[in-house]
């Protein structure tokens, strides 16, 4: 099979590859995305392969292996593509395979094959079999051969982690159309739902996979987005909260069979504890109370107990917290407030999590919309978001050549200068002191764009100034007049204590916008009563203004063109 | 497709005194700009990077994509010709509506098989506008709805997939008459039997089917062929051709009896249908040049090969032949030489002898007439016995050159004194060489 397929022949695939879950998707005729579930049942399928007796084991078949047949288990290999050995982390692997130098990649030594001996197999090549297997499934429910996909990488994959995919994909019969961020695809699910709007809105994807943590602020404006920054934490992970779960339930354990010794010295025992904590943790974002149990456990004991919701948000709460604050971390190095925030949506498996939504909730104020499981009951499933980009993506791209979709995403193409301000007008009155900017277009947006506004004019008609102006986002913070006045004058000396409680409910943020320099004013004269007024607003590249105001129904209007910096055109 | 931001803020009023060129005054400028990477992604991405690559404008680039859109939109319906209709066909009564060619009364006679249910539906909607009952009545012709039924059935067969099958199996209209082999032997053998293997390839279960090819096929693809046929899977069925079963429930037994007869009938059409086909495969076959060509390849190809092995043989047995005859010729040249060589030895051998005996001749002579190196008078017979011994003894020492050699010495001497000479010296060298002894030449002492 060829992986330089003609564009017509092409059946493409949304694929998500995850260090601990990986999931396919395809477009439907009505250009709904819909997530494949694999021979197991599985929309989500462990990325993991088991070998038993030469018989290759892939998914949730390959996971149970963990307990038995760790050592020819390979899982959350993902991360080990394309890097060098010194730079891998082989703590998620603790239970399974572990990896091994091989020249300067990463290998597993397994025994793949009915021998009794184990063969060294380089990283890729067990990538390649997780995506043939993966391929497989979808050509089986599809009933056509998958030859092609869209892949999602975070956005810290390096160049040859991305080509040591792509081969990889290409060895499994798979022609990467492209790779695509994982936040951006998640963005791309949300709005490519039908009757979505496309408002200009700054977003945060934030991801709390099993391995590691993603956090990436976008701009969207006007389905263009733009990352203006990412954090990574592979410290805040699912695998921390199965951890708080596996140390409750072994202290349990050890209160109850204390003869028999802790669950977590042994390798079984563990894998087992693990196993079932991942079960409890899922459970307990559906129900409020979950069971846990798990036969000989240790020493031949069956163990089982039972955990609520409330335990299980208090064990983990440090971790909540520290999930809220990498967020927050993320806004504040795209130097944004979380006023500036019009979204977050939860990502990740571990995002179903209502206590994590209830955590990011707190961080953010209210004009913020939190997309998730438990905070809305449109939130898409969070560990389908990026695998449902994906198959939007690969349905838009999928009749087009390989070369065409290699130039369209250049750089050359790709950069673009972005507005440092937003571009509005003033309303209400034309000085500057007393008017009231309202942005058209907003900061961050690149160009060119082209936006129209309309806006209303005075009750009674007439001429009206419609002044164009640039304006940056202040954020205003107010403290309640009366009480703080009088504090302010005890509290100075006084305990900080009280200050801190007060503190939050006490400042009030509010979101302004101070006007910058003016750009241009121009008049529209003899205005009809209760008549609009539409401006539209062309930014070229070159930074030039090309505006066009006319009153809504009525002919004519004023054009005016302002020229831009051209020694700053940076296309 | 830019959104269009809604604002409820009031303007300001124009200043009284205020004025531009135009009603429009620019006054400053956008501070720079910062340059991002945008994500690869999206529609709107999409339409970005195509007005990006082809340089267009907003307005430019909606008006392309219109147009094309507009294009698509036209070229949608190529196929929406109305077939002409047979005006025999819209005579036919609905009852007999078994016989009737579905395709031809829906239009679509061209396509048969092919149709898709969209083109099907298609035709029924337009031969429907067209014959509807309530037109007809308002025309004021005559009111039979019979043809209308007739759509309607056709309609009922071809929508239900299997149904539409069953009346494929039977469908005449589609059917190619092999062609005989007088008309194959004119040279169209391909197009003439590639319409056959077309028009029954549609019963395949298997597509899609091999194509005839050309006289330039491989074999790989000839033989793929024919075995394509020759185990051929085919979904054709004679269900439609089958005998009404009654109906009613009084008679049971009459319903099962045809029934049964109608099995028997079906698995007798297809047997008969595999065994024609198989015939067809087989005349084709027979029919098929490049089969021919192909043996004789290969007959060509395992001759050639004995062929070369015999013409090696042969190169070889001359060679050997060639090889003796020259031998034996260098032979007898050899000989020739050699007999040659013994005659002229055994002359020289002759001459040589007959030589040496005059030299000796001349020699004794020699001696003789240096009185047989007596110094005066006549000698006694002893010194002349000596004389004569030493002279023959000198003679059978030496060999024929030096005898010569002597004896161009001796030459015409006469003088006594000088033969002497030359003979001692002779006998000296003799001596000297170690053939002589000195005690043998007592004469020339």
């Amino acid at each position: 099979m060829s992986a330089q397929a003609d564009p017509a022949q092409r059946v493409a695939i949304g694929l998500s590859f995850g260090n601990s879950y990986s999931s396919i998707a395809y477009t439907t005729g009505e250009g709904k995305a819909e997530v494949i579930a694999n021979e197991d049942g599985d929309r989500q399928i462990p990325s993991a392969l088991s070998y038993v007796e030469g018989e290759e084991l892939h998914g949730g078949q390959a996971k149970s292996q963990l307990v038995r047949n760790a050592g020819n288990t390979v899982a959350y290999f993902r991360d080990f593509l394309g890097q060098d050995f010194k730079s891998v982390d082989p703590s998620p692997c603790h239970q399974s395979a572990h990896p091994t130098q091989q020249g300067d990649g990463v290998a597993f030594s397994i025994r793949d094959t009915e021998e009794d001996k184990e063969n060294t197999i380089p990283v890729g090549d067990i990538t390649t079999r997780h995506l043939t297997r993966l391929r497989t499934s979808a050509s089986d429910y599809l009933g056509k051969n998958v030859n092609a996909a869209v892949i999602t990488v975070p956005t810290n994959f390096s160049e040859a982690q991305k080509e040591a995919l792509k081969s990889a994909a290409q060895g499994a019969g798979l022609e990467v159309l492209q790779f695509i961020h994982e936040p951006t695809a998640a963005i791309l699910a949300y709005d490519a739902r039908p009757g979505a709007q496309l408002a200009d809105k700054v977003v945060v994807v934030a991801d709390l996979g099993g391995t590691r943590s993603d956090i990436a602020v976008v701009a969207s404006r006007g389905g263009i987005y733009t990352i203006l920054a990412t954090m990574h934490d592979y410290d805040v992970s699912g695998f921390k909260l199965d951890q708080v779960l596996i140390d409750y339930f072994a202290k349990e354990f050890l209160k109850k069979h204390k003869s028999v010794g802790d669950p977590r010295e042994n390798d079984r025992a563990m894998a087992k504890l693990k196993l079932e904590c991942e079960a409890v943790k899922k459970a307990l974002s559906i129900g409020t109370t979950a069971n846990f149990s798990v036969e000989s456990l240790l020493g031949g004991v069956d163990f089982t107990a039972t955990i609520n919701r409330t335990r299980y948000d208090l064990l983990g709460n440090k971790l909540f917290a520290a999930f809220t604050r990498l967020v927050t971390h993320a806004v504040e190095k795209a130097q944004l407030d979380p006023l500036d925030i019009s979204e977050i949506i939860l990502a990740g498996g571990n995002s179903h999590t209502p206590k994590v939504a209830a955590a990011v909730r707190s961080g953010f104020p209210d004009t913020t919309t939190i997309l998730a499981p438990s905070t809305s009951p449109t939130a898409i499933n969070p560990s389908e978001l990026p695998v449902r980009g994906a198959a939007i993506q690969a349905s838009l791209i999928q009749e087009f050549e390989l070369e065409d979709i290699e130039q369209s995403t250049h750089p050359v193409v790709t950069v673009t200068p972005h507005l440092s301000n937003a571009v509005g007008v003033l309303c209400i009155s034309g000085d500057e002191s007393s008017g009231v900017f309202h942005p058209i277009v907003d900061a961050e947006t690149s160009l060119p764009v082209r936006r129209t506004a309309t806006i209303t004019t005075p009750r009674e008609g007439g001429d009206v100034l419609v002044k164009l102006a640039e304006g940056s986002r202040h954020i205003k913070i107010t403290k309640p007049e009366a009480r703080p006045k009088k504090q302010d004058d005890r509290t100075e000396d006084d305990s900080d204590s009280e200050e801190d409680e007060s503190e939050e409910e006490d400042e009030l943020r509010e979101k302004t916008w101070k006007v910058g320099n003016t750009l241009s004013e121009a008049a529209i004269r003899g205005i009809k009563k209760g008549g609009k007024v539409e401006v539209q607003i062309n930014i070229g590249a070159d930074l030039s203004v090309n505006a066009i105001y006319r009153e809504v129904g009525g002919k004519g209007g004023v054009r005016g063109i302002i020229s831009g910096q051209k020694a700053n055109g940076s296309t | 497709m830019a959104s269009t931001v809604e604002i409820a803020l009031p303007l300001p009023v124009l200043p009284g005194g205020w004025a531009g060129e135009k009603d429009f005054k620019p006054v400053g400028q956008l501070s720079a700009a910062t340059d991002r990477n945008i994500e690869p992604v999206g529609p709107h991405f999409l339409a970005y990077a195509r007005r990006k690559r082809h340089q267009r404008t907003f307005s430019e680039d909606e008006r392309i994509q219109a147009q094309s859109n507009v294009k698509k939109v036209e070229e949608e319906d190529p196929d929406d010709v109305d077939e002409p209709e047979d005006p025999v066909m819209l005579q036919r009564e609905a009852k007999d509506w078994k016989s009737q060619d579905h395709y031809a009364v829906l239009g679509i006679a061209r396509l048969r098989h092919r149709a898709t249910e969209d083109q099907i539906k298609k035709a029924h909607r337009r031969k429907v506008l067209k014959h509807h009952p309530d037109k007809k009545a308002a025309a004021g012709g005559d009111e039979g709805d019979q043809f209308f039924k007739c759509i309607q059935k056709a309609t009922d067969v071809l929508t239900d997939p299997v149904r539409r099958r069953q009346f494929d199996s039977v469908d005449e209209g589609a059917e190619v008459e092999p062609p005989t082999k007088k008309e194959t032997q004119k040279g169209n053998f391909y197009k003439l039997w590639g319409k056959v293997f077309e028009a029954e390839g549609r019963f395949s279960n298997h597509q899609p089917v091999p194509k005839l090819g050309n006289a330039k096929s491989s074999k790989e693809d000839v033989e793929n062929f024919y075995n394509f046929w020759y185990n051929f899977d085919s979904w054709r069925t004679f269900e439609y051709l089958d005998e009404d079963v009654p109906d009613d429930n009084e008679n049971r037994d009459q319903k099962r009896h045809v029934e049964r007869k109608n099995q028997a009938a079906r698995r007798k059409k297809k047997t008969e249908d595999t065994a024609r086909l198989r015939k067809l495969v087989d005349d084709a076959l027979a029919l098929d040049e490049r089969i021919k060509l192909f043996r004789q390849q290969e007959n060509a190809h395992k001759n050639k090969r004995r062929l070369d092995k015999e013409a090696e043989q042969k190169r070889l047995a001359e060679e050997a032949a060639k090889k003796k005859e020259e031998d034996a010729k260098l032979q007898a040249e050899k000989e020739a030489t050699e007999k040659a060589q013994k005659a002229d030895s055994k002359k020289a051998k002759e001459a040589a002898k007959n030589a040496a005996k005059k030299n000796k001749r001349v020699v004794r002579g020699a001696v003789k007439d240096a009185n047989y190196f007596h110094a005066g008078g006549d000698a006694p017979a002893s010194q002349i016995d000596s004389a004569l011994n030493d002279t023959d003894l000198i003679i059978a020492k030496i060999d024929h050159e030096e005898l010569a050699a002597l004896t161009s010495k001796l030459g015409n001497e006469k003088d006594a004194g000088k033969i002497k000479q030359i003979f001692k010296d002779e006998a000296e060298r003799l001596i000297a060489a170690g053939k002589l002894a000195q005690a043998d030449v007592k004469s020339l002492a």
